[in-house]
């Protein structure tokens, strides 16, 4: 009896035992996520390690906290590479770009998690799928061509400036915030919205104060992917906030962004000018990760 | 009902008279002006409406405007010599970047979409979220999602035109925006799988299929139309992006002849007719030309994606 159990369990445990086939699977996805980690070890280790020569010989003070960019051209050497102006001017366009786009983009996304019927969402979903397909090449040259005359002969200034930046960049994000904050909102159980209507919120309440706070972690996510986006645009930027190295004194002023500048002056530099570049991508890399970190914080303790 | 009972026994109950329907009122049913008032009474979900359908409004009136507008500055510049195969100074044509965006945007998705689509698998179907593993690789994700395109260029530049010695060529343009679209790709996928419910595993599993079939045959099905709106967000950024490729896949105006060769794509070619400033209207051309493809791949993509969308 006992000898029949036994053999009966074992025959299940070896149908139970691992096919080939999947263990050798599990491996290709295990390696495909290790694909990321390399990813990312290489980028640190290439820019890095081209960067800090350079930041040694300027000095790492210097390079971040003085406002004089004079590269030196003539490879007599004695240039001066300051990206103060840079680093101010990056922060202003990100934070212009996000108070445009992060409310429209949230209040549009509950518009279409909620409130569209049907046919106008067939129109709105696809509006917005071509407004993430749009090149920022083209943002950029409409920027030019429509947004820098509208501000210049609206708000005074040159109209490349950082309202003018702002407002494309704005746009720019809509709809990385409207999708991913779309289905984070529609991720919600049904039930927290009858929860809230049926112990007599309106539409409204239930929806932005249950709802939204349920889906907090996806619009937080919407929003740092449309900081990302921001931060790592370059061609609109570079096309249309003037690119000056001044410090600004209102948002009519224009100022070079770190990408732009890396854009601008890459194809021509040479040595310490080129290593200043590297090193300005680090500055930008660097900020990334902060901004990376900051929100993984963020996220911990909102669970 | 009552009436029916007071009817004295042993006669058949009249029949009951027939309702117009039409002129029943559910009394759940709000008219516009009853909305309007009970909006009234409460200001606070007033404003929020109001809000939220001017947001929608706005995001609406820039798309149609801005598309509109491109079109309408566009449309009558796109001039046969535009097409032509062969680039020169005179007829500034972008037939060359246009067979270089495609081939390099294809072969881009071609090596990220598994990688990506797999990592996915592997975080979502695989590992429990406490693994620090887990927490690592999404960390990575989350750091690469965010690195800016011109710093992917420097590192392309860096590493794979010079260290690897590829030169300016499509390969190093290929091998950057497959890391640029990596995490797109992944965390579009985690969410689709994410998506669906557990009891697809749960009947599967209980249907005796193994975890490998599960996934392919069930779960991957099941979640198609979101990897693949995210494999249309990742085209769309394959192909507007101008940064990351300038110093990778070069600027050159010729098509690109094999994988080693320099080639610029589309956009970048949009950037110099934009900063020479003698082409304008040959660069709202190129606009239109770059947003209808973008329209095109994004039109077939969402009806593959509806057809292969399961309601569940």
């Amino acid at each position: 009896m006992t000898e029949e159990v036994m053999q009966e369990e074992r025959a299940v445990r070896r149908q139970a035992r691992v096919d080939p086939k999947e263990l050798i699977m599990k491996i290709v996805f295990i390696v495909a996520a290790i694909v990321f980690i390399v990813a990312v070890v290489t980028i640190c280790v290439f820019i890095f390690a081209q960067a800090v020569p350079a930041l040694k010989e300027i000095g790492l003070f210097k390079f971040l906290f003085t406002t004089t960019w004079k590269p030196d051209t003539s490879g007599a050497g004695g240039g001066e590479y300051g990206i103060a102006t840079m680093i101010v001017g990056s922060c202003y366009i990100t934070a212009g770009a996000l108070i445009v786009g992060v409310p429209i983009g949230f209040l549009t996304a509950v518009f279409m998690a909620r409130y569209c019927p049907k046919p106008l969402y067939k129109v709105m979903k696809p509006m917005t799928n071509i407004l993430a397909g749009i090149p920022s090449i083209v943002y950029g040259y409409f920027g030019v061509q429509v947004i820098v005359p509208f501000v210049r002969e609206n708000f005074g200034g040159y109209g490349f400036s950082i309202l003018t930046a702002s407002i494309v960049l704005g746009i720019m994000i809509l709809p990385t915030i409207i999708s991913v904050s779309e289905n984070a909102i529609r991720a919600v159980p049904k039930s927290y919205f009858e929860g809230a209507v049926a112990l007599g919120a309106t539409k409204e309440r239930a929806i932005l104060l249950t709802e939204v706070p349920a889906a907090k972690s996806g619009i937080v996510t919407s929003v740092i992917l449309g900081l990302g986006r921001v931060i790592g645009e370059t061609m609109a930027v570079v096309m249309l906030c003037g690119n000056q190295t001044v410090l600004p004194d209102s948002v009519l002023d224009g100022v070079r962004t770190m990408t732009a500048n890396i854009v601008l002056e890459l194809g021509y530099a040479t040595d310490l000018h080129r290593g200043a570049l590297i090193a300005t991508a680090a500055v930008l890399f660097v900020f990334i990760l902060v901004i990376t970190l900051l929100v993984s914080l963020i996220r911990k303790k909102a669970k | 009902m009552e009436n029916a009972k007071a009817l004295p026994l042993g006669k058949e109950p009249e029949k009951e008279p027939e309702i117009d329907v039409s002129k029943i009122v559910a009394i759940n049913r709000q008219s516009l002006t009853d909305k309007l008032r009970a909006y009234c009474k409460k200001p606070f979900s007033l404003v929020l409406v109001i809000l939220v359908l001017c947001a929608a409004l706005l995001t609406a009136a820039a798309v149609i405007f801005i598309v509109v507008y491109t079109i309408i500055q566009g449309l009558p510049n796109l001039k046969g010599s535009l097409f032509a195969w062969e680039y020169n100074s005179d007829n500034v044509s972008m037939m060359p970047a246009i067979i270089n965006t495609l081939f390099l945007a294809v072969m881009t998705l071609v090596i990220a979409v598994p990688i990506g689509v797999f990592a996915a698998i592997f975080m979502v179907e695989y590992a429990k979220s406490t693994n620090v593993f887990v927490k690592i690789v999404r960390m990575a994700a989350e750091t690469l999602s965010g690195i800016p395109s011109i710093v992917f260029g420097i590192f392309g530049m860096i590493f794979f035109v010079e260290v690897v010695g590829w030169g300016f060529s499509m390969l190093a343009g290929i091998f950057t925006m497959v890391l640029m679209v990596l995490p797109l790709i992944m965390r579009t996928t985690e969410e689709a799988l994410l998506a669906v419910p557990d009891s697809f595993r749960e009947g599967s599993y209980a249907l005796g299929a193994g975890k490998l079939r599960t996934i392919f045959v069930i779960l991957l099905p099941a979640a198609l139309s979101g990897i693949i709106s995210g494999i249309i967000l990742a085209l769309g950024r394959v192909v507007g992006e101008t940064a990351a490729l300038i110093y990778t896949a070069g600027s050159s105006r010729k098509l690109a002849a094999g994988f080693l060769q320099s080639g610029e794509t589309l956009s970048i070619h949009m950037y110099f007719l934009a900063n020479e400033g003698l082409h304008v209207g040959e660069a709202w051309a190129t606009a239109v030309v770059l947003i209808a493809l973008v329209l095109i791949i994004n039109g077939a993509a969402e009806f593959v994606g509806n057809k292969l969308k399961k309601e569940y």
